[in-house]
């Protein structure tokens, strides 16, 4: 049993998915966007108070709703229980289970779809949180996709109601469409130019909230940042992603005038950062995590101003996800200590980086940007 | 050295210290920073202390108005504050009092406005008639009403037919 699903996790690694085969290599500043719906059935006591029997009792039907739902055809299925410590890790810096499903104990499950666009949490905070990963910036679509799977689902499960308050989440602050729609931004230039305190005052008036990478209270290594609404009741879904999308796009714009910025007054500081960031990955020995991170984000701030060409984008998205400790370890075949695993990962990103186009600093600006 | 004051839940150190006035009599409490900010002392509108006073002299029902306990699941007012979370679907109507004050500074509005799922309440008002038509019929067959009865019976045979094949229940 343990065995199978083992396997079936490593199945999941060999398939391609957008976010690690190149979906998100056209993007400039959004990596990904992702929308999560919560729900919870109705007449059954929320996972965090409901005992290991009930919580058993809720996971079956729901995971059979998800397993028959038309996207979610032959999906991948996991016991939370059943997975080893890197396993989950993996799935986390997927983003395909939250870190509070991790430490799932018992009685909880994640069901992902072949693509892995889609994944149902079941017994995280509530019965289902149900997300979809979109790479880009696709606000609409993401929604929309994730409207038909809900709608799918309803066919099958009596959701938690009322006409006033929404649907009913474990957590008030859920409450109404119990919808989060975020954006993963790479805003190096702002933050080089130290702005991002000031963009996350004007984003938190706007109703709009900033995370690190990996959610509540992850840091914010390579500059990459989730941004997503506060508030759930009181507008509608269209309404919340309407104004979410206003908000990134003002943000996107000001990461893009930070750079023009940044190249115009001190374009020599900008390039020293970059070219450095580049001979590091090519010839370090021992690299931690967060600094791997922040090399790979500069030189993705390198591609977006033309210094290398637009097709190592996708290779720099991938290596963001496979530097992380989980999948590096995984790759290993076993738990590493922290510095055996800054060996390893110094070793892997040199091997990356001996073929990689040198930077052509005549050609910056020539870019997109 | 002074004795340091115990938190009057739990009997850590206290480092919250706190006087009400309740009907001209001074009440005083000493609390951890764990137990104060469990009560909800940072926010003084959602505190109060007889509720704290009657969990101290280990009464778990607190004073608060409407209901204290979840008929449904068993929560309380008193987990709530602790965990921050509801215990079921049934806690939002049995908790409103709780509920309804916290909606205006948590989200931008008091009502939803959003996706209503409407097959599911389709079949939950197809559901709750079926179980009406039901009780009338057996009442009718009781009380030898013979032509009501067959009025049910041919209603249920028809919302029996508006329900899906695979819908549940």
């Amino acid at each position: 049993m343990h065995r199978a699903r083992s396997t079936s996790i490593s199945a999941l690694l060999e398939t391609p998915s957008e976010l690690t085969d190149g979906g998100a290599s056209k993007s400039a500043v959004v990596l990904m966007t992702r929308v999560r719906l919560a729900r919870n059935l109705s007449g059954h006591s929320f996972p965090g108070w409901a005992k290991p029997a009930e919580r058993e009792k809720t996971l079956e039907p729901c995971r059979d709703a998800v397993r028959a739902a038309a996207p979610m055809r032959r999906s991948f299925s996991f016991d939370i229980a059943e997975l080893g410590e890197l396993e989950r890790q993996i799935l986390v810096e997927r983003h395909l289970i939250s870190r509070e499903l991790s430490s799932a104990k018992s009685g909880a499950g994640v069901v992902i779809s072949r693509d892995q666009a889609f994944s149902v949490m079941l017994n995280e905070e509530d019965h289902l949180r149900i997300q979809v990963l979109r790479a880009g910036l696709n606000l609409r679509k993401a929604w929309s996709a994730i409207n038909d799977l809900d709608s799918a689902l309803e066919e099958r499960l009596d959701f938690a109601f009322s006409p006033t308050l929404g649907y009913l989440t474990a957590c008030p602050t859920n409450l109404g469409t119990a919808m989060r729609a975020s954006a993963m931004m790479h805003l190096p230039a702002l933050v080089i130019s130290n702005q991002m305190e000031k963009v996350v005052r004007a984003v938190n008036q706007l109703g709009m909230v900033v995370r690190g990478l990996f959610g509540e209270g992850s840091d914010a290594s390579g500059s990459i940042f989730q941004i997503s609404n506060q508030t759930t009741l009181g507008e509608s879904e269209e309404e919340i992603i309407k104004r979410l999308g206003s908000v990134l796009d003002s943000i996107i714009e000001h990461e893009l005038n930070a750079r023009a910025r940044l190249l115009e007054s001190d374009g020599a500081k900008l390039f020293d950062k970059i070219g450095r960031a580049y001979g590091i990955l090519q010839n370090s020995h021992v690299l931690n995590s967060g600094e791997a991170m922040n090399l790979l984000s500069l030189l993705r701030l390198g591609v977006d101003l033309g210094l290398f060409p637009d097709s190592s984008r996708s290779a720099i998205d991938r290596l963001l996800i496979e530097a992380q400790p989980g999948h590096l370890q995984y790759a290993q075949k076993g738990e590493l200590e922290p510095g055996q695993r800054d060996v390893l990962r110094a070793e892997r990103l040199r091997s990356e980086f001996t073929s990689f186009a040198r930077p052509d600093f005549g050609a910056a600006g020539a870019g997109k940007n | 050295m002074s004795n340091p004051l115990k938190c009057s839940v739990c009997s850590k150190p206290a480092t919250v210290h706190l006087t009400q006035i309740v009907n001209n009599q001074v009440h005083k409490v000493d609390l951890c920073e764990a137990c104060a900010q469990a009560k909800g002392v940072t926010d003084p509108g959602g505190f109060s202390l007889a509720d704290l006073l009657l969990k101290a002299s280990l009464n778990p029902e607190p004073a608060a108005s409407g209901k204290a306990r979840c008929e449904k699941c068993g929560f309380t007012a008193v987990d709530f504050k602790k965990l921050g979370r509801f215990g079921c679907p049934a806690c939002y109507d049995t908790f409103r009092g709780i509920v309804d004050p916290m909606l205006e500074n948590m989200h931008s509005g008091v009502t939803h406005t959003g996706k209503v799922p409407t097959r599911a309440l389709e079949r939950k008002s197809l559901y709750d008639r079926l179980t009406k038509l039901e009780l009338d019929l057996s009442e009718a067959i009781k009380s030898e009403r013979y032509e009501d009865a067959a009025r049910a019976r041919d209603e249920i045979s028809q919302v029996k037919q508006n329900f899906l094949p695979d819908a549940p229940r």
